[in-house]
């Protein structure tokens, strides 16, 4: 990513009613009250405290799911503070603050000097052409109609179009994470692709102008009307720290008509150390609905980072001809933890989902692969073809699958492989006889492994993640 | 060819070396100067491959005896990817497979990492494919391998001939080959041969481990070795492959045939 735009998310917020206000944290605990509190600093609309509660009251009766294939300390949802005034990130004097674990990961990723700095928190007093950048940017989302903002600004400046969507595909009751989220969302992305509009540029997190860390429950919402197409990144390889330790974001996206909407994730929030000490729980719920005919959603995910891992960004094929894809690699190494995977709910007719799932599993992590694939009665002709393969890299890690197939109409195709490999002595040691040491092998396995999956990213996005990898799994071989 | 005054390449002196704690090598001794063939012949299981591997700085083979030199530097404080830059080259008997890694990718990294280290240029993609056909060619080799991931599928010849073509990219100053010969037909075995004996000169050496005299008739020995539980019994010119091939290797050990030692 360039400096400039890193700078721009590093800059304190400007815009929107953020600024107004003027509380800092909320007492920490979550009720009623804290919820009203929540809803009337932002400025609220009544039906969305009246969202808030509702989901709030049903998470009161759902027990935390126990099911995923990862092992935790038992969350104290009292213990956590769910409101805080945005503020800028803190920036820190010199790079002689930063830490030398981040700066050794810069150099490892192969990101330019003077970006380290910005991506470091360190102030740089020369500041790129930010402003411009971003104008130039909004600018020309604007000109073809396309609104890209906070959500939260979105629930000021277009409440009808927030009130129609949001809660339509993963509703308040969904589960126990996505209710908790839609009782304390702070903040997240709104993007709106009006009819027949073909979105001129990949749309980044980096370029909504918000500075403040997003916080534990951010919540993001993608419209594309009839027609519409867009490609949407999240992330960014970078590592991320927070003081925050759960994390539970929902994301919905809506196709109509025709309507397309590729979402890629690099997902490299901090693991905890090498000893399982620390790092991110990030329990995620992302769902699209393929409402339209012809429409077509599709999930790339690179997902690296995270003490525990558990998500399965799902596509429900509700409109004839419409196509659900999910392309994965998941990365755990130490003492990392991931339950991954998809759903793929066909409902029309003729609808098709691809799955390609690339595990890999390093040091003493374990990684599950979880995949529904439910053909319903009414989607005649549906097709799958789901593909997992995991790769073991050392003997004291964990690979597994579990595939679920529930077929109700008899005229559906579903196909699924499934394969598991290791990284060998006697490969590393073929490489080294050639002169090309552990390090350069493992990233040319593994590369050669997750190709498909890297090949769906945008290009830029597919270098970097190629290098994450590797730098993920240095010193797990040889 | 012989020449007493060349430089000695590869000096090994009562190698021991074990694999999960049994010793495999029981104290081989063998002196390699530049420009020198040799030929090492042994019974299956005799420690032809696990020296070859020992050499070559396997992590499984643990030396506990002896010394190994290669141009007068100790190779146990190098890594296998160091002995590989300095010029070390292993056909492997069986090549491993590496799924989803281009051929043609693998290829060129190994070889501008070697010329890296040498100082010398290293070749970008396309100018990389130009140099890899023309060597290919030479081999006789179909370019579509290029195309195919590292090994996977390739027949045992293929496999053997794609050996032989990283040893011509690398341009090893000592090659090991082991066993190369081995299901070869043939043609690949005269084409094999004939790369083989191309890329061979007078500053640089080959060690060939063959169970069959069939090789020899291409690539003439200038020492034949014979390696029989985990040391070298016997070291003689190049008839005596052809004496083993008609009496067996138990012939060795019937009476005090005479054959000439090296000094
Ligand atoms: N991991 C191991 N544990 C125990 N013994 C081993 C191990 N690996 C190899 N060996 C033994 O070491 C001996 C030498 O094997 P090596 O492969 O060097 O023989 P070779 O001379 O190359 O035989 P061939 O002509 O069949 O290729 C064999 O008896 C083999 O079984
Ligand atoms: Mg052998």
């Amino acid at each position: 990513m360039s400096a400039a735009l890193q700078n721009l998310v590093n800059q304190p917020y400007k815009h929107g009613f953020v600024t107004n206000i003027e509380s800092d944290i909320a007492p920490k605990g979550l009720n009623e009250d804290i919820i009203r509190l929540i809803s009337s600093k932002k400025n609220e609309p009544e039906w969305l405290l009246t969202f808030r509660l509702e989901a709030y009251r049903r998470w009161l009766n759902m027990v935390e799911p126990v099911w995923q294939n990862v092992k935790y300390p038992k969350i104290d949802f009292q213990n956590i503070s769910y409101y805080s005034a945005p503020k800028p990130k803190k920036k820190l004097a010199s790079m002689d603050e930063v830490d030398p674990e981040l700066l050794r990961t810069f150099e490892k990723l192969g990101i330019p000097m003077h970006e380290r700095a910005a991506l470091a928190g360190v102030a740089v007093d020369v500041i790129f052409d930010s402003v411009s950048v971003a104008t130039t940017y909004k600018e020309k989302l604007a000109e073809v109609g396309i609104i890209f903002c906070s959500i939260s600004e979105a629930v000021q400046r277009y409440p009808e179009l927030i009130r129609q969507y949001l809660g339509t595909v993963v509703p308040p009751g969904d589960n126990y994470y996505a209710a908790l989220n839609s009782a304390v969302f702070t903040d997240g992305s709104f993007c709106f692709i009006p009819k027949g509009v073909k979105c001129p540029m990949d749309l980044s997190t980096y370029f909504r102008i918000n500075t403040e860390e997003s916080g534990q429950f951010e919540r993001t919402l993608i419209v594309a009307e009839e027609g519409a197409s867009v490609s949407y990144l999240e992330g960014c390889t970078a590592p991320r720290f927070d003081t925050n330790q759960l994390h539970a974001a929902v994301v919905e996206l809506i196709a109509l008509d025709d309507a397309d909407i590729k979402y890629s994730t690099v997902q490299n929030w901090y693991a905890g150390d090498e000893n399982g000490i620390g790092g991110i729980y990030n329990f995620v719920t992302k769902r699209g609905l393929a409402k339209g005919r012809n429409s077509r959603i599709s999930w790339t995910q690179v997902e690296t980072g995270s003490a525990i891992t558990w998500k399965y960004p799902s596509c429900i094929l509700r409109g004839e001809n419409s196509v659900g894809e999910f392309y994965s690699v998941a990365v755990t190494n130490h003492h990392q933890q991931a339950d991954t995977g998809t759903k793929m709910i066909h409902i029309g007719p003729n609808t098709r989902s691809t799955i390609v799932s690339k595990g890999i599993s390093a040091g003493q992590s374990n990684s599950s692969y979880r995949g529904l694939v439910r053909i319903t009665p009414t989607a005649r002709n549906a097709r799958n073809y789901s593909q997992c393969d995991s790769m073991l890299i050392g003997s004291q890690c964990g690979a597994h699958t579990f595939p679920y197939i529930q077929v109700q109409n008899n005229s559906a195709q579903v196909e699924h492989e499934a394969s598991t490999s290791k990284i060998g002595e006697d490969q590393l040691f073929y490489f080294a006889q050639r002169g090309i040491d552990a390090e350069e092998a493992v990233s040319m396995i593994i590369n050669g492994f997750c190709k498909e999956v890297f090949q769906q990213l945008p290009l830029e996005f597919a270098v970097e993640a190629t290098k994450l990898l590797s730098f993920k799994l240095e010193g797990s071989v040889g | 060819m012989i020449n007493a005054n060349s430089k000695i390449l590869l000096e090994v002196h009562d190698l021991h070396a074990t694999v999960s704690g049994t010793e495999i090598l029981k104290g081989v001794d063998i002196t390699v100067r530049s420009g020198e063939i040799h030929a090492i012949m042994g019974l299956n299981g005799s420690g032809k491959s696990t020296f070859a591997k020992v050499l070559a700085g396997h992590p499984s083979y643990e030396v506990t005896r002896g010394t190994l030199l290669f141009d007068g530097q100790d190779l146990s404080a190098l890594a296998p990817e160091e002995r590989a830059r300095a010029g070390i080259f292993l056909a492997f008997q069986y090549p491993v497979e590496i799924p989803g890694v281009a051929n043609n990718q693998f290829l060129r990294l190994a070889y501008n990492t070697v010329q890296g280290q040498r100082g010398e240029e290293e070749l970008d993609p396309l100018e990389f494919d130009d140099f890899v056909r023309e060597k290919m060619k030479l081999l006789k080799m179909n370019p579509d391998f290029l195309d195919r991931s590292v090994n996977e599928g390739f027949s045992g010849g293929e496999k053997k001939r794609n050996e032989i073509l990283q040893m011509a990219l690398l341009e090893p100053r000592l090659a090991l080959l082991d066993e190369t010969d081995s299901g070869l037909d043939i043609d690949a075995l005269r084409i094999v041969a004939n790369g083989v004996n191309q890329l061979s000169n007078k500053d640089n050496a080959l060690i060939l481990v063959t169970h069959y005299q069939r090789l020899l008739d291409y690539i003439a020995p200038d020492y034949v070795h014979v390696m029989e539980a985990g040391r070298i019994i016997r070291t003689s010119g190049k008839e005596l492959a052809l004496a083993l091939e008609t009496h067996g290797y138990d012939w060795i050990h019937t009476d005090e045939q005479v054959t000439e030692t090296r000094p």
